[in-house]
């Protein structure tokens, strides 16, 4: 046993590991196995590296390695110690542009150490020179777009920048055209590998990056961090092909390949074309004209509301983004556990797009201790609305607009939704009556059996508390 | 204008077009109403509880005379001629079963709106009367079976011996049937059911039904809402079906209507011979044929063998109280639809589809039959119809030419790609090709309360690219060396904090 066949092998179980710990992450009953599962991978993965490292390197080297893990890990973990649960997809999104920040790191410095050295390198055979070119290009293109779409999508979602999507004249020639010109220059940094070409590429690929995100609404969010997750993978594999390097190759290919089909799901959710998501720029076909909505909505006050809950025998709560914004999920539960202890039945409803993150509304539940197992999905409750006397419907909208099934016309049409008009009575939390981020009236709340309670989430649904 | 409800002059009609409640809907829409003296006392709504909610006591000429008529039952000949010219009638008409009536109705400068005509699309749902009394009329079906059935519903265990549950089979499982269900079943009765539309299935056992399948190749998705007439294999094979739960069960109810035609014949003489004696059958299709052999309509039957059949062609209107409430909230509903402006003013809207449909005459123009109205999948829910169902369930999955054709191509292009490619890559490739696969059905049944930590997970492993920045540093330049360092500085961040936030995140999920 060599060091470097120990380390090969390390590798392997490495690979196994982190595919072992994405299939725990997908039950409850397995999930903290899988996080387990995935910190040895990483463990081991690390030791092996560092390991190999130090029998070719000076010792300073390897101090300098120790220096920027730690440096790393602290800033990592103090972050993750300090975020809120509203603020997660926030974070999630500005580590998959440390991912993409490093792919392009990792492949300038593939440049820099091989073709820079023109014919005088010895690392890789003449003859697979133009390949490695082509791996540096390709692995710098993909980590600059997951890096640039990545900071968008958190400024998006922290709010600093303007959620609406940006619509310049002719934005998918922009995006062709960028594919296009990404192509050429690959060909000619190929034939002639030089530091000016890979900057066009990485400025290119920044500005694509930027494009795709920025030309995509708040509302769609959700989908974009899934897919950006998918990217992040994507690089990480191309810098394993540039360095000949299995583990990251798979372990990519991995990430990439799950984060996809993660998108892919929630894009059929939402009734939306994978293919556009990638392509960036959707959620704004606004050609059919909606019909428009009209009609008296009956407000009431929490005592009321109260009252139809106390006599209700089954109540559902279908939470969405201003349940997170009002960071109402506390008095949430604590309604939840008072009107169990009552005798009424309650649920949750999640439809898969509620919030900017996929599984959104779940953690912040959880955080609030709700019990997952009266937390189901849309399409394990859209049945049962009928038999519900109340349905809460705090901060969600266009999840639970009915125009997505019964208005053709509509910007949302056929988008799958809650039901929850099927409901006997539905209660509306609600700030104003503004429209949600698909920027659709919502007929709900001109039903004759919705019910609308104006104010912030969390203060309503407190004075609701205290009224039981 | 003024609102008309006069009282229900066909025999037997318990019910009444306006009770105080809907009276007190009705004015606030800004009309006047004028009730007939006497109209909701079989309902037991009192003159006095009329006139406590704003309406008018009045004559019968008066009631009939009004600019809008409300009314239960189809009208007859001199009812029609009491309506004055210009005026509006919204009752029951059954348009396709009486063109007699339609012709009588278009003889006369009236307007006359069929409340049997309602299109079954979910906007429509709160005018829906079918809907409405075909609950009632399948809870009241299951009373009337228990009050003729000599036998406990339940099954109980006592001193004095063990008493069996009551076998029910419920045929159809529209609103009605299932209406009946859930009666039957919270009476305590072990309940079975049938239908062409095997997409039902789970609302019958949401009821608590259990639900038996005619094995047949041939299955109905509607699009409509309704039911439609099966092909002769179908029937072959649900005959057999019938006839098997005929000699099990203690009582049937059958409730098969397809609407414009008379009822499907499903329980044969020889079937209702097999039965028990003391079993009960309810049918509830007796007005348009009948779905039994020997059910008389508005009669109970007993054959031979001591099986009581039970026609009645009035159960909703032996509930007049509830009926006349319903019936009398879907007509306000109506109003409000074609009172825009809430000003007491009908402004009656064709291009709208719910208003087309029912329209079956204007001005003396006949409109009948109005235009098809196509729902795009709507199975019907209890109590009331659900509206659509997601309509992209129904779209085409890629035909399998098309989706080998895909497969082919893609083989095709690795293979060169590959075939092309140093020996190096291959290896590579094949590790990449294989870990997408593993990707893919890893994370395939994921479920949907984890996606935020499978997420968050998967970014901590993705800053395996760590791994790169680590065989680079120190090596060649020292430009290298401080990129590399940064590298490791990120990807790191990523590492350590995905796993932290995920651990935080899954430490909140607790069973309750």
């Amino acid at each position: 046993m060599t060091a470097v066949s120990a380390a090969s092998a390390a590798y392997i179980v490495a690979g196994l590991l982190f595919v072992l710990s994405l299939a725990g992450l997908s039950k409850h009953e397995t999930a903290r196995s899988g996080i387990v599962y995935g910190i040895a991978g990483m463990t081991l993965a690390l030791v092996a590296t560092v390991g190999l490292a130090s029998r070719s390197v000076e010792a300073s080297a390897i101090a300098l390695i120790v220096v920027a893990m730690a440096l790393g890990a602290g800033i990592g973990l103090w972050r993750a110690a300090k975020v809120e649960m509203t603020g997660m997809p926030e974070l999630i999104a500005l580590l998959h542009s440390f991912v993409g920040l490093a792919a392009v790191l990792v492949g300038w410095n593939g440049y820099l150490s091989v073709e820079r050295g023109g014919a005088a390198q010895t690392e890789v055979a003449p003859e697979l020179l133009g390949i490695h070119s082509a791996e540096v290009v390709i692995g710098v293109f993909i980590g600059a777009v997951t890096f640039t779409g990545s900071i968008v999508a958190f400024l998006k979602l922290s709010a600093r920048i303007n959620s609406n999507p940006l619509t310049l004249p002719g934005r998918n020639w922009l995006n062709v055209g960028a594919l296009a010109a990404f192509v050429g220059l690959t060909v000619a940094f190929v034939a002639s590998p030089g530091p000016g070409v890979l900057a066009a590429v990485t400025v290119l690929a920044l500005a694509l990056g930027w494009h795709l995100v920025a030309s995509i609404g708040g509302g769609d969010m959700p989908v974009v961090v899934s897919m950006l997750n998918s990217y992040s993978g994507w690089a990480a594999a191309a810098s394993g092909f540039l360095l000949d390097n299995n583990l990251l190759i798979l372990t990519g290919a991995l990430v990439g390949s799950s984060g996809a089909y993660l998108s892919y799901i929630m894009c059929r959710a939402m009734n939306r074309s994978f293919i556009s998501v990638i392509a960036g720029g959707f959620g704004n076909e606004g050609a059919v004209v909606a019909a428009a909505v009209e009609g008296e909505h009956t407000p009431i006050v929490a005592e009321e509301a109260a009252d139809l809950l106390r006599t209700a025998k089954s109540v559902i709560i279908t939470p969405g983004y201003g349940m997170a914004v009002a960071h109402a999920q506390g008095a949430v539960a604590e309604l939840t556990r008072k009107l169990t202890d009552q005798g009424v039945e309650v649920r949750f409803g999640i439809h898969p797009v509620a919030g900017r993150l996929p599984g959104h509304m779940n953690v912040l539940l959880a955080e609030a201790k709700v019990p997952y197992d009266i937390v189901l999905e849309m399409d394990e409750i859209n049945d049962d609305f009928a038999n519900t006397s109340v349905v809460l419907v705090i901060g969600a909208n266009d999840t639970v607009n009915p125009a997505a099934l019964e208005d053709p016309g509509s910007p949302i049409a056929g988008m799958p939704v809650l039901a929850v008009w099927e409901a006997e009575k539905v209660i509306v939390f609600k700030r104003s009556m503004s429209t949600g981020y698909a920027g659709v009236q919502n007929p709900l709340f001109f039903r004759e059996n919705t019910r609308m309670l104006f104010g912030d989430a969390r203060e309503q649904v407190e004075a609701i508390l205290k009224a039981l | 204008m003024l609102i008309g409800v006069p009282r229900e002059g066909r025999p037997g009609e318990t019910r009444v077009a306006a009770t105080p409640a809907t009276v007190r809907q009705l004015t606030g829409l800004g009309y006047a109403v004028v009730v007939e003296s006497g109209a909701g006392l079989v309902s037991s709504f009192p003159d006095e509880s009329y006139a406590e909610s704003g309406a008018r006591i009045g004559s019968a000429s008066e009631a009939w005379s009004a600019d809008v008529v409300l009314h239960v039952a189809k009208p007859t000949a001199e009812e029609v001629a009491r309506l004055r010219d210009g005026a509006l009638l919204v009752s029951l008409l059954s348009p396709a079963l009486d063109p007699e009536l339609v012709e009588a109705l278009a003889a006369r400068p009236v307007t006359a709106l069929a409340m049997d005509a309602v299109p079954r699309i979910s906007r429509a749902q709160s005018l829906d009367v079918l809907s409405s009394m075909a609950n009632i009329a399948g809870y009241r079906a299951v009373v009337e079976a228990a009050h003729a059935f000599g036998r406990f519903f339940t099954g109980q265990v006592t001193a004095a011996g063990k008493v069996p549950p009551a076998k029910v089979l419920v045929v159809g499982a529209g609103v009605a049937g299932l209406a009946a269900i859930g009666t039957a079943s919270s009476l305590g009765a072990i309940v079975r059911a049938t239908d062409v539309r095997p997409e039902v299935a789970e609302q019958v056992h949401s009821l608590g039904g259990e639900y038996v399948a005619v094995r047949a190749a041939e299955q109905q998705v509607s699009t409509d809402g309704y039911a439609r007439e099966m092909s002769e294999d179908y029937n072959h094979r649900a005959a057999e079906l019938y006839a098997e739960q005929a000699r099990d069960v203690d009582i049937i109810i059958t409730t098969a209507l397809i609407p414009g035609r008379t009822a499907p014949r499903l329980i044969t003489e020889e079937m209702v011979a097999s039965m028990r004696p003391g079993s009960v059958i309810v049918d509830m299709a007796a007005a348009q044929g009948g779905n039994v052999a020997g059910s008389v309509p508005d009669r109970v039957v007993t054959t031979a063998n001591g099986v009581s059949i039970i026609g009645y062609t009035d159960l909703p209107g032996r509930l007049p109280a509830q009926a006349s409430q319903l019936f009398g909230t879907n007509l306000v509903n109506v109003m409000k639809l074609l009172t825009p402006g809430k000003d007491g003013q009908v402004v009656l809207d064709l291009d709208d589809v719910v208003q087309r449909s029912m329209t079956v005459v204007r001005n003396g123009e006949k409109l009948w039959p109005p235009p098809p109205v196509q729902v795009s999948a709507a199975p019907v829910a209890a109590p009331a119809p659900r509206p659509a169902t997601p309509a992209p369930a129904a779209k085409p999955a890629a035909s399998p030419a098309r989706t080998f054709a895909v497969v082919g191509l893609a083989a095709a292009l690795l293979f060169l790609v590959t075939a092309f490619a140093p020996d190096r890559l291959i290896e590579n490739f094949t590790v990449f090709a294989l870990a997408i696969v593993v990707g893919f059905y890893v994370i395939g049944h994921v479920h949907h309360a984890l996606h935020t930590p499978l997420m968050s997970v998967t970014n901590a492993i993705s800053g395996i690219i760590v791994v790169g920045a680590l065989l680079q540093l120190g090596h060649t330049s020292a430009l290298v060396t401080v990129l590399a360092f940064v590298a490791i500085l990120m990807a790191s961040i990523n590492v350590f904090g995905g796993f932290a936030v995920t651990r935080r995140m899954l430490r909140m999920f607790t069973r309750g």
